[in-house]
């Protein structure tokens, strides 16, 4: 295995494959006079799952928003600092949020399908970046995505049937399966799973473990139980500052920071 | 930790039993019952009125939907309609074809038609249009010239409206007695059975005493009135007296003024009273005379006897006889037994009428002939505007109105609907959007008549777009409905949840696609409600189309959106405002046509939003 | 531990609970183990007969914490110092209940050697193991209950005395049986109770390595000092 004869591209490629996916550098948010997140620094590993775990209003939404330049569409809001994915500066006003947004999918708090069918929310992304070049490349990328998000069983027979008539648990894979229909590199999701039952929940959480071979994941979760099955790396986040942050397995039986320590284990206020 | 223990608040025993508790209970219930009952109130207050207001539109135009016509036969000779002989259908059509009906209305009547006077008589219970339809016919078939043609002649409204009972009361009574004319022409007695009109003498003079009676309580009101003038006008000149005598000029002349206007107040009371109080007098004095002749005159309900085939008008009416003057020439002087003539009362005297006697003779003598008849009022819902209430219709306004709103919608949607999605989704909040929100709320609120002051001085003072046409006018309502539009398509566009928005930007659509895309579709069944409720409010407005002269009296259905029209408000002002009985009528048939309008417009409003409706 | 407390507060008391009911296993293992050698001591039948009596009891809140900790676990999914804690508990309540049976174990041995008469002598070495032994419970219980986690290594590291004691126990003991084969019964009796209380030693460390996870989360990982070589040491009977 370790031969001395390894290629240097193909060292390269390894060096590449262990470098961090997404790196915050000393990121502030603004909302208006309210100082939304402060100084946050963090690396996030690719082919894994980062949980973000923290009280209400403590920052892990707006930080998990600023990967996508989701927060632009708030007036009033002012991000500094510096947030690269692989290595390419996104807070780079250049740069084109829309490509950006292709390319750090998005799954929200409240399933949200468009009130289209089940097809055409799925192909909504292919279509508008035009990935596909046909009908037939289309149908593949929507079926190929249902049925990684592990929908395509339920709702083959029935594609033209509004999203909107599935059920939450249902709705939310396929907000999954839009997101990752457009093929990004970085799936946020923002408490993916708060409005749903347990079982649905299950469902959700063994998708996201078996996205992770493929996607760098980022999830908002106010369960610690949760973080703590679906993430490799977890970071807590309080009063706008990460307070913590390291592998899963530490953050929950062993945290350093005493604010860790008394968030997970229910001791906090 | 523990502490929070120890203090917590005490466990507290909701009393549910007692009286005190009990009345508790009842009086939220007995609250919860008001408020219903309340609720229940106010709906049934409002539906009432609705139901009122109905009913009375629907009562008051029921006779403009019917017409009167009179069924002619009509030689149409070569030489009245077609003089030239050309079988030019234009010439044909400038034929005397009026001429042709009213002389088959004259063959009708040849004794009364001898005279110029009569002649006229006969010929006004004819609208002016009663051609208008042998004329269309003739013209798309000349071959019909030289034959004689069925024709429904229109009649006049006062004809029309006397048919429909609008007029007077007419009371039609077959003779109980034998009745022997005395001569067929002129001044006539008719001789009945002894006693067979005592009954209407009493009538007669029962309505003499109470007009007399009327007079003598009028005259007593009036005289109270000016007993309270001659205490003023008493005080009046204490107060110029006083102020001669103090030598004062300060406000001498004002009493003064007061007290010469008082004086002659009481001067024309007092004339007031005189004459009525003479006419209580004689009106008293004729209901209390029994046995003889008793006159009729114009304040009392008209008589008219159908005898022989002529028509005799009773001037004056004993117990066993009836003198009179003949309208319509009878054709002997034969006894006419038991039911053979009739006795017509009409209630309504003829002084309070605009329709006379010798017109009610001659259209009597037609319906007893049957020829009189009452058909659905096409006409109303075919044509324009007219002078005579009976040839006036509502097509010319209602064209008016369809292309003033395709005006106004062609404007207001596209450029309302692109504000209202610019300001709502794209416009950066800063203090000249802000500035530009509280003046669109502001237009909202301005009253209809400025912007047709606007329209007048910009679209036709500046642009020079012909005034009164559905163009100004579809302008002029565009902007009265553009804020409408704009506030509604934004709170539409409001409503769409956040999350429909955050899901397409999510999925990398830019700002403007997650808003065509997604937003849009969602908000078009709130869009489409607010333009309805907007052109709604352009339909029924009047005030800013008088000063863009959309109050043109049109007679032509206009064609072109640059051709002058008025529209279905303003033609109801109008006709409301005119004197003619027949237009009340044509006025509440007008509402009713302007009510199912905004029907229509809502309904399909209703059906678009089913169509675009979505769930989310 | 931390001086905040938990939002839950059937929670802190569940957790305050277990620390308790340690606290008492601990005192009544302490109790045995010392009433134990008692017995041993004193040749007094009736003391051992209690002694296994009282075992039962050990058992019984060992069962008893085992039963709690698993319900708190799946009612309350504790995360980091608190699902430690629970660990520790269940973790110290087996040691504990270990020290118990090894402590009735004895007792038995005292009912078994309660007829035969020997010198006082012999008893020294294991009396002396006995006391170390119960102070090291005694302070590594103390450690538990103040998750101290200095006192802990400090047990941790004296239990190498023990190991020397026992060392030196079995060579005496080794000897008095070479003295005079008459003493190799009551010897061996004494012997397995010497190796019973070194056992006792190792749970105590294990107990000491609970309690140091409990207090800083990260487990001991350097190699203990041991210094129990018996199961190496060779006699040679003296060729004389």
């Amino acid at each position: 295995m370790l031969d001395m004869k390894v290629m240097p591209a193909e060292d390269d490629k390894a060096a590449a494959e262990l470098a961090p996916k997404v790196v915050a550098r000393g990121v502030n948010v603004h909302y208006g006079e309210k100082h939304a997140l402060k100084d946050v620094n963090v690396d996030i590993p690719r082919r894994s799952v980062m949980a973000f775990i923290g009280p209400s209003g403590c920052g892990k939404t707006t930080f998990l928003r600023c990967i996508n330049r989701m927060n632009d569409t708030i007036p009033g809001c002012k991000v500094t600092g510096r947030i690269t994915i692989d290595g390419e500066d996104i807070s780079d006003p250049a740069l084109d949020v829309v490509q950006l947004r292709a390319r750090v999918g998005m799954v929200f708090q409240k399933p949200n399908p468009f009130p289209k069918s089940i097809y055409e929310n799925v192909a909504y992304g292919p279509r508008i970046h035009g990935i596909a070049t046909g009908k037939a490349e289309l149908d593949a990328i929507v079926i190929g995505s249902l049925k990684r998000a592990g929908l395509l069983e339920e709702v083959k027979d029935r594609l033209g049937d509004p999203g909107t008539s599935l059920s939450g648990g249902q709705q939310q894979r396929l907000c999954i399966a839009r997101a990752i229909a457009v093929g990004p590199e970085v799936i946020l999701m923002d408490e993916p799973c708060s409005a749903l039952d347990p079982i649905a929940t299950a469902r959700i959480e063994e998708l996201i473990d078996e996205l992770r071979a493929n996607f760098t994941i980022i999830i908002v979760t106010h369960s610690m139980q949760q973080a703590a099955r679906v993430s490799q790396r977890t970071a807590f986040f309080h009063l706008g500052s990460l307070v913590e942050e390291g592998e899963t397995s530490q953050i929950f039986t062993n945290p350093i920071d005493r604010r860790t320590q008394d968030y997970i284990t229910g001791r906090f206020g | 930790m523990t502490d929070a223990a120890d203090t917590g608040p005490a466990i507290r025993v909701i009393d549910t039993t007692s009286e005190a508790a009990r009345r508790r209970v009842r009086t939220r219930y007995r609250a919860e019952r008001r408020f219903k009952l309340y609720g229940l109130a106010a709906i049934g207050f409002s539906a009432l009125f609705l139901v009122f207001l109905i009913t009375d539109i629907v009562v008051k135009a029921m006779p403009s939907f019917t017409i009167s016509s009179l069924s002619l036969e009509v030689p149409v000779k070569a030489d009245t309609v077609n003089p030239d002989g050309s079988s030019d259908p234009a010439v044909i059509a400038r034929g005397d074809f009026d001429k042709a009906v009213r002389e088959a209305l004259f063959a009708r009547f040849p004794e009364a038609s001898k005279e110029r006077k009569s002649r006229r008589v006969i010929q006004g219970l004819l609208s002016s249009g009663a051609a208008d339809g042998l004329r269309r016919r003739v013209v798309a078939d000349p071959g019909l010239i030289g034959t004689t043609v069925p024709v429904d002649a229109i009649l006049s409204d006062d004809a029309d409206l006397y048919l429909k009972g609008l007029v007077t009361r007419t009371l039609r009574i077959a003779g109980t007695t034998n009745a022997t004319p005395s001569a067929t022409s002129g001044s006539v007695t008719i001789l009945l059975d002894a006693n067979a009109l005592a009954g209407d003498l009493e009538t007669v003079r029962q309505a003499m005493r109470q007009e007399g009676e009327v007079a003598q309580e009028n005259a007593d009101r009036v005289e109270a009135s000016l007993g309270r003038y001659r205490a003023r006008l008493a005080e009046a000149q204490s107060t110029l007296d006083a102020l001669k005598s103090s030598g004062t000029t300060e406000g001498l002349a004002v009493a003064e003024a007061n007290a010469q206007k008082l004086q002659s107040d009481v001067a024309s009371l007092t004339s007031q009273v005189e004459g009525l109080r003479q006419r209580a007098e004689t009106s008293l004095a004729r209901a209390n005379t029994t046995g003889g002749l008793e006159r009729l005159d114009a304040a009392l309900p008209s008589i008219l006897i159908a005898i022989n085939g002529g028509m005799v008008k009773a001037t004056s009416i004993g117990a066993d006889r009836i003198e009179g003057d003949v309208l319509l020439p009878l054709a002997s002087t034969g006894t006419a037994g038991k039911g053979a003539w009739s006795k017509i009362v009409l209630e309504t005297p003829e002084g309070n009428r605009k329709i006379s006697d010798t017109e009610v003779a001659l259209l009597e003598t037609l319906g007893q002939a049957g020829l009189t008849r009452s058909r659905p009022n096409w006409l109303f819902f075919a044509s324009g505007d007219s002078r005579e209430a009976e040839l006036a219709g509502i097509l010319s306004s209602l064209v008016g109105s369809a292309l003033t709103m395709i005006i106004t919608l062609a404007l207001c949607l596209p450029v309302g609907v692109l504000a209202a999605i610019y300001l709502e989704e794209f416009a950066p909040k800063n203090r000249l959007t802000d500035l530009v929100e509280v003046n669109i709320n502001n237009l909202a609120a301005v009253p209809s008549i400025v912007f047709g002051l606007l329209g007048l001085a910009v679209f036709i003072g500046f642009f020079g777009v012909p005034s009164s046409s559905p163009l100004v006018g579809g302008l002029v309502l565009s902007l009265l409905v553009l804020p409408t539009i704009i506030i509604a398509s934004r709170a539409a566009l409001k409503a769409v949840p956040p999350s429909i928005r955050e899901a397409a930007l999510g999925v990398g659509a830019s700002k403007q696609q997650a808003v065509f895309h997604h937003v849009l579709p969602l908000a078009t069944p709130g869009i489409l409600t607010g333009t309805i409720i907007g052109m709604a409010h352009a339909l029924g407005e009047t005030a800013p189309l008088l000063m863009i002269g959309m109050i043109a009296f049109i007679v032509d259905v206009p064609t072109s959106f640059t051709h002058s029209a008025t529209v279905l408000p303003v033609q109801i002002y109008l006709w409301s405002d005119l004197p003619e009985v027949g237009f009340q009528a044509k006025t509440a048939a007008a509402i009713i046509v302007l009510l199912l309008f905004l029907f229509a417009m809502n309904g399909l409003a209703i059906l678009l939003r089913r169509r675009f409706e979505r769930r989310w | 531990m931390a001086n905040k407390t938990h939002i839950v507060s059937s929670y802190e008391a569940e957790l305050s609970e277990l620390d308790n009911k340690i606290a008492h296993m601990g005192g009544m293992t302490e109790q045995l183990l010392a009433s134990g050698f008692d017995a041993l001591i004193k040749r007094d039948p009736a003391l051992a007969e209690r002694v296994i009596a009282n075992d039962k009891m050990v058992d019984a809140y060992n069962h008893e914490i085992e039963e709690k900790a698993i319900l708190t676990i799946a009612k309350r999914q504790p995360m980091a110092v608190d699902l430690r804690q629970i660990m520790a508990a269940l973790r110290v309540s087996n040691d504990l209940e270990r020290i118990g049976d090894l402590a009735k174990n004895i007792a038995k041995r005292a009912l078994a050697v309660a007829s035969e008469q020997h010198p006082r002598s012999l008893m020294a070495g294991l009396g002396h193991m006995v006391e170390l032994a119960l102070h090291q419970l005694k302070d590594v219980l103390d450690a538990y209950a103040q998750r101290d986690a200095e006192k802990a290594l400090a047990v941790w590291r004296a239990d190498a005395q023990i190991d020397a004691m026992y060392n030196s126990v079995f060579r005496e003991l080794l000897t008095y049986m070479m003295e005079d084969p008459r003493n190799i019964g009551l010897c061996t009796h004494l012997l397995f109770g010497a190796k019973n209380i070194e056992r006792i030693g190792d749970h105590t460390t294990n107990i000491a390595e609970t309690v140091h996870y409990l207090a800083t989360g990260t487990p001991l990982t350097d190699d203990r000092p041991k210094s129990d070589t018996t199961s190496s040491i060779v006699i040679e009977p003296k060729a004389d």
